[in-house]
């Protein structure tokens, strides 16, 4: 029943280049597999391998095309005549700000004053054609530029800050830093604590479950079992 | 190979007969096991009931005790550095606090410290990648915490303990729930973005083993959410983090009291050696050992560097034997091997079905019952659906969610799952996808105090890395929990040490790691193998057979 990493099994290879060099790996892998099957051992590019991190954004072209194209090592397939370059992460601007020193309620301008190079947006559309998240990239950047940060937080929520938006823009815009920034100062200006939430903290400090507690932390563990197997389950909603 | 959307035809038929069966398993319930039925399942398949997946380890503080055969390789190798490696009489960092790890635990741990009244640049993040390149970054679920009227931190104790199969150590317990709701009000206050229903109160839903609804989640993000804000808030406080750099082994002072660690850049092999009043452990878990040859879920770091350190250092481990293999590890297609499909997507209706269309298990079970059912459909009962790479799995009927709920709710609550399958063609919310356990979470670890604090003096320990909390199984949502939990009690207790002056002596040494290396020959310990292990390996053989070591 073991599971390793690469099936053993036959398959059909591919011819792709990894850094300039020609390489033949079995179909189906990842960019990522790809480079590991022809013999690279990856210290940088690669965190997550499951498409949350964001460290392994690379570039490619296909053969007989022109474009260059972004991509995520561990997202995607490695074709016949793939082309592909490794990147470092980019090493974007992240603006100095600590969100407790700023009066939310009055700044309108809390993106454009921290990110001016936001003024820069030439609406190309490059971030969001790069965006391995499919998201709206370009259209998070113009409600930036308005302070609009209900709407940055809706478009920009699935940003797993691999950086090939701004890897790619003309503008040198950090897209993804402006949209943590935005998401932040959304949070914390425009959604209400939760009031459940607030009592519940404060009967905790006021020590109302704690003799509960201590009765749990006493009892045997027969006690115990009992309890669990007795436990009324909440029906879901 | 000919696809029909994303799956290839060999599998098709039995995806027709999970969508025959589906209107009428929509109307039934599949029954909860009773508790004795549960522990048969586990006992005949569970992974970790396989004696031969285990043995004693043979030196050091769990002498005796049982552990997978991969962790007990690595707590019997030879350290990395040997004796003249590394001139420890040059310090490159004198600080306050040392952290080693840069996921959850590592970040949260910082944030207190500095709450707690060290100044930020005297703490150091060491971590091996790059800050958040971590489990922390991955997890899908959610998070829990006891905050509607109906549920209490008791409810959440009783579900926990049970969950950990009543071994957990209770003190630990208590914290992680008496903590819970006061880490989410910190969240808050952060601006870490939780789902929220249209009066403003967060969502709740089931996870595995909970008996009331408390799960707490960011869509399908809420280990990227809680990571990206937690980071960002240490940016803003301007605590030093130091990327690539691992921890190579940790320093003691002339008594065996921690003094900071020796980290090394994988990519330079250069040292750094840094000199600390305390320690913090935090590197997390060890999916990356592949136990018993499944494919894990975890990030690639996740390779038992601080279990192997803090051993050395006479660091005593607890509940190693037990390992968590989460039941819907992606089993299709091959690119998805091994990584979560998310609880939620069982919390929200999906059911799991055999090859012929029909339910087996009910779909809650905890994880260990769960994984064992899935792993006894497709090995003793033949009822398994095979790929063309070699892999077999079950379906789950991810179409259901929206049966339930409506069409679009996958879309808003697992953006991430349906992106992961749509960028290799399967559209789940109109197809089931294939599934089989794998690797997830390393339920034990070292074994700390309420503050964190582990059995040697000057050493923390948060997080994954840790151990008594979850006792032999955790349950869904009490890890991010934990490194919050955990992280911030650790912080705080290693800065009021730091504060109240408490040091390590003037030596900077290796002696314990020597010392341990030479019980491990004495025990007649052989080989070659170095630990910690830092990076998996995943060269293809014939590149590596052709291999000529040039530079
Ligand atoms: C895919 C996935 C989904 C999950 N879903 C959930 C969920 O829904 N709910 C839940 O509660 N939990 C979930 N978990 C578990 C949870 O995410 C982790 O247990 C938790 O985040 C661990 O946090 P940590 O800080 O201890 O470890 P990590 O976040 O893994 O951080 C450890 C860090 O230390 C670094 N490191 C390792 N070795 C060294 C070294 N030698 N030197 C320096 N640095 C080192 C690592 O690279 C990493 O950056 C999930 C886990 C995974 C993998
Ligand atoms: S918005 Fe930019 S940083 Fe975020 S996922 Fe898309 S390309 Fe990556
Ligand atoms: S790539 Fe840059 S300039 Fe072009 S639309 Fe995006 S942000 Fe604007
Ligand atoms: S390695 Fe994390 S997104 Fe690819």
């Amino acid at each position: 029943m073991s599971l390793s990493e690469l099936p053993d099994l036959p398959s059909p290879l591919v011819t792709i280049h990894i850094l300039g060099r020609l390489v033949q790996v079995p179909e189906g892998l990842t960019l990522m597999k790809a480079m590991e099957y022809a013999g690279f051992r990856l210290v940088h590019g690669v965190g997550c391998r499951g498409g949350f991190c964001g460290s392994c954004g690379i570039l490619y072209r296909m053969a007989d095309d022109y474009k260059l194209r972004p991509a995520l090592a561990c997202q995607t397939t490695v074709a016949e005549g793939m082309y592909l370059a490794r990147m470092p992460f980019v090493p974007t601007n992240r603006a100095h700000h600590d969100l407790t020193q700023v009066n939310l309620a009055t700044t309108t301008t809390l993106l454009a004053s921290r990110y001016p190079e936001l003024a820069r947006c030439v609406a190309c559309n490059t971030c969001t054609k790069a965006c391995p998240q499919e998201l709206q990239v370009m259209d998070y950047v113009q409600f930036a530029l308005r302070d609009d940060w209900a709407e940055v937080t809706r478009e920009s929520f699935d940003c797993i800050q691999c950086g090939l938006c701004a890897l790619r823009c003309p503008a040198d815009i950090a897209q993804f830093q402006v949209a943590q920034l935005a998401r932040r100062a959304h949070a914390l200006h425009n959604v209400a604590p939760s009031p459940q939430l607030a009592a519940r903290v404060a009967s905790i400090k006021a020590g109302e479950h704690r003799p509960e507690l201590e009765r749990l932390l006493d009892m045997d563990v027969d006690g115990l079992r009992a309890l669990h197997a007795a436990r009324e389950i909440e029906e879901a909603s | 190979m000919k696809l029909e959307q994303g799956y290839p035809e060999s599998m098709l038929a039995s995806i027709a007969e999970v969508e025959r069966t589906r209107a009428e398993r929509l109307e039934t319930r599949f029954p909860k096991l009773e508790a004795t039925e549960a522990e048969q399942l586990l006992q005949r398949y569970h992974p970790d009931y396989r004696p031969e997946g285990k043995r004693a380890i043979a030196v050091g503080p769990n002498r005796g005790d049982q552990a997978p055969h991969e962790l007990v390789d690595l707590l019997e190798a030879q350290p990395r550095i040997t004796p003249g490696d590394v001139d420890l009489s040059r310090i490159d960092h004198e600080i306050d606090l040392l952290i080693l790890g840069g996921g959850g635990a590592g970040t949260v741990a910082a944030l207190w410290a500095v709450a707690e009244g060290l100044e930020p640049n005297q703490i150091l993040i060491a971590t091996k990648l790059r800050h958040g390149d971590a489990n922390s970054m991955m997890a899908q679920g959610g998070i829990q915490a006891a905050v509607a009227p109906g549920d209490s931190p008791a409810q959440h104790f009783l579900d926990a303990y049970g969950g950990g199969h009543f071994t957990n150590r209770r003190e630990l317990v208590r914290a992680l729930v008496e903590d819970a709701p006061g880490i989410l009000r910190w969240h808050e206050k952060l601006g870490v973005l939780y789902d929220r229903d249209t009066a403003g109160e967060m969502l709740r839903k089931h996870g595995g083993g909970t008996s009331r609804m408390r799960m707490h989640s960011a869509k399908d993000y809420t280990g990227m959410e809680l990571m990206r804000v937690l980071r960002d808030a240490a940016r803003d406080l301007e605590i030093p983090v130091l990327e690539f750099a691992s921890a190579l082994e940790l320093l003691t002072d002339e008594v065996g009291r921690v003094a900071g660690a020796v980290l090394v850049d994988l990519e330079t092999s250069c040292y750094r050696v840094v000199r600390a009043r305390a320690t913090l452990l935090a590197t997390g878990g060890f999916g990356r050992l592949h136990i018993q040859g499944y494919a894990t879920t975890n990030h690639y770091g996740a390779t038992a560097d601080g279990l192997v350190l803090a051993y050395r250092a006479g660091a005593r481990l607890r509940d190693m034997d037990a390992v968590q293999y989460h039941p819907t590890g992606a089993a299709y297609p091959e690119q998805l091997v091994g990584q979560l499909i998310t609880e939620k997507v069982r919390s929200m209706g999906a059911q799991p079905i055999n090859c012929h269309g029909v339910q087996f298990v009910y779909p809650l079970e905890p994880r260990d019952v769960e994984a064992s059912a899935f792993i006894r459909e497709c090995y003793e009962r033949g009822n398994q659906v095979d790929t063309p790479t070699g892999f077999s799995g079950v379906w789950l009927d991810s179409p259901m969610v929206e049966a339930i709920h409506g069409p679009g709710t996958i879309e808003r609550n697992l953006a991430a799952m349906a992106r992961m399958f749509r960028r290799f063609d399967i559209d789940m919310t109109r197809q089931p996808i294939l599934v089989f356990p794998t690797l997830h979470y390393q339920n034990g670890g070292i074994a700390i105090d309420p503050d964190g604090r582990t059995e040697v003096p000057g050493l923390f320990a948060a997080g994954e890395v840790s151990g008594g909390i979850h006792g032999k199984n955790r349950l869904m949502g009490n890890s991010l929990l934990d490194y919050n939990v955990f992280g911030r009690r650790a912080g705080r207790a290693a800065a009021q040490d730091i504060l109240a002056g408490v040091a390590p002596g003037p030596a900077v040494t290796l002696e314990h790691a020597y010392r341990h290396a030479e019980a491990c020959r004495q025990a007649g310990i052989t080989g070659e193998l170095r630990s910690p292990l830092l990076l998996p390996d995943y060269r293809g053989k014939e590149a590596l057979s052709r291999r000529i070591d040039l530079l």
